[in-house]
């Protein structure tokens, strides 16, 4: 089943050897040989952006990103055989499996959407919010998204994903001609069980420094059992005030599983959270087991000298993140960031 | 791996023991948040849940335009312990002999499947298709006016595949990883 890939990734390689090999030819021929294909000469590129991010959409909600995949497959194979572990990472293997094959959500919790928008200088945030808005109205027509917003105040569910403050989305300036959006989407469960320490926290002896940051972490996977549908994977923000270090700590969930962290204090920090964790037994979906955690990255934000908030984002294996580089001119899909 | 096919009896999970992997065939009625809060406030259940298996799930459903038949197109368990100030009540008021969700429940609802002969099945967080794909046919839809993840829908299924992590013998996966997992946390931090 892994290897029948849908018509739409076909599609996608093709654009992106299209992409690479454009600047080996502009060395040797004119521009306009190389715009071959059959576009359309004018390209309404609201409508092609609308597209592009229903498309984002609906490859983060239905595929686990490879780096992901490769460390949930790497855990099944650690997992005792005839065990409900097993028996829990055979399912999950088989949920990837199908997602990807039928183009519908991982999980029927298609979450919280979060876009993190990277834009050149001069960018306007409304207009393409506005874009946003509408490919998510698309995507849950569609059924990447569950109709997944609802007032907080009247408990009304409008059926489109959006409201108050959902999508949410965030801009950054960045110096390259092209825009990057970055997806998340992180279901309730898994959010219900992320948290926030203020240190020092007397129950678990844990002070102001990196130990008392490693108890707290430990202590938050404990807390969460098989609630946050684990193997789960952590983000984590030491200091910032209470938002900005809520907010960091679900950021980080955008480096890959396999990254190492520039800071060599955090990267030790990260291997050994990981690693204790696993020791804790909780397992995949708390049956009890050998993977309880997949991974652990981790920053860090200035704080007043009053507070030191550590900040955990829990995610859970069906960890959906995805991005894309738009074409500066024609707002298609250049490329897949994870 | 067990079976359990519909209809279902309190005797039948009553042989169902912490640990066991089982397929089950029949009927489901989901029922989340909304429907459990609904069930408290002492309102009448739409149809009639003795002998039922509630499934703690909010599906992706999609209407088809021309046919007004309705598909489950992503079936996952949502978390299972925002319903335990009410399942206790929901167990002993309408029969119900089974509960499939996430993350297993408390002491209440653990002493109401004790009581009354009902089962707490854990299917697997997150695998909303391999679990879509044992739904066989909607077949109901009521209180629509909760918004579709929390309505209930009741659904036919065949081999739907779960664990049960808290039997009606007073046993609870949860408790016994839990209480291991504190004494590894003892010795870690």
């Amino acid at each position: 089943m892994t290897k029948e890939i849908p018509a739409k990734k076909a599609v996608k390689k093709v654009a992106t050897k299209k992409v690479i090999s454009r600047p080996a030819k502009k060395a040797t021929a004119k521009k306009t040989t190389t715009v071959k294909k059959s576009v359309p000469k004018k390209i309404n590129t609201k409508t092609q952006t609308i597209e592009s991010i229903l498309e984002l959409i609906r490859r983060t909600s239905t595929e686990v990103p490879d780096d992901v995949a490769k460390t949930l497959m790497k855990a099944r194979s650690q997992e005792a055989q005839n065990t409900t572990a097993s028996y829990a990472m055979g399912i999950i293997k088989d949920n990837i499996d199908l997602a990807k094959f039928k183009s519908q959500p991982l999980c029927q919790d298609t979450g919280t959407v979060i876009f993190f928008v990277y834009h050149p200088p001069g960018f306007f945030q409304n207009n393409f919010k506005e874009l946003i808005k509408k490919a998510v109205v698309k995507a849950t027509e569609k059924g990447y998204l569950r109709q997944n917003s609802v007032h907080s105040l009247t408990g009304a569910n409008a059926g489109t994903n959006l409201g108050e403050g959902h999508p949410s989305i965030h801009f950054y300036e960045h110096n390259k001609k092209d825009v990057e959006i970055k997806l998340v989407l992180k279901g309730g469960g898994c959010e219900n069980v992320s948290t926030q320490y203020s240190l020092p926290d007397t129950a678990l002896g844990a002070g102001r420094d990196l130990a008392g940051v490693r108890k707290v972490v430990i202590d938050a996977v404990y807390k969460a059992q098989g609630k946050g549908c684990g193997p789960g994977a952590l983000g984590v923000c030491i200091g910032g005030d209470r938002a900005d270090s809520a907010y960091n700590a679900k950021k980080q969930l955008l480096r890959k599983l396999d990254d190492k962290n520039s800071i060599p204090d955090l990267a030790k920090l990260e291997e050994d959270i990981v690693k204790t964790c696993n020791e804790l037994g909780i397992g995949p979906m708390g049956f009890g087991g050998k993977t309880t955690l997949l991974s652990c990255k981790m920053t860090h934000a200035n704080r007043v000298p009053a507070s030191f908030f550590v900040s955990i984002s829990y995610m859970c294996w069906a960890f959906r993140r995805q991005g894309v580089v738009l074409d500066a001119k024609k707002n298609t899909i250049k490329n897949w960031l994870y | 791996m067990k079976h359990l096919t519909y209809p279902f009896s309190p005797e039948a999970v009553r042989e169902l023991k912490v640990g066991d992997m089982v397929l089950i065939s029949g009927k489901l009625f989901t029922g989340r948040d909304a429907v459990h809060k609904y069930l408290h406030e002492g309102n009448k259940p739409p149809v009639d849940l003795k002998n039922q298996i509630i499934y703690h799930c909010g599906p992706v459903t999609m209407k088809d335009k021309k046919t007004g038949k309705w598909t489950v197109t992503a079936a996952g368990p949502t978390t299972s312990i925002r319903e335990e100030p009410y399942q206790w009540e929901v167990i002993r008021d309408h029969g119900i002999v089974g509960v499939i969700g996430k993350g297993g429940m408390g002491q209440r609802t653990l002493d109401a499947c004790k009581e009354y002969g009902c089962v707490y099945f854990h299917a697997i967080g997150g695998a909303a298709q391999v679990l879509a794909e044992k739904i066989k046919s909607v077949d109901g839809l009521y209180l629509e006016e909760f918004g579709l993840p929390e309505a209930i829908w009741e659904l036919t299924i065949e081999d739907f595949p779960v664990v049960v992590t808290m039997d009606s013998h007073g046993n609870s996966l949860h408790q016994e990883v839990e209480n291991s997992s504190k004494e590894a946390l003892k010795n870690l931090i």
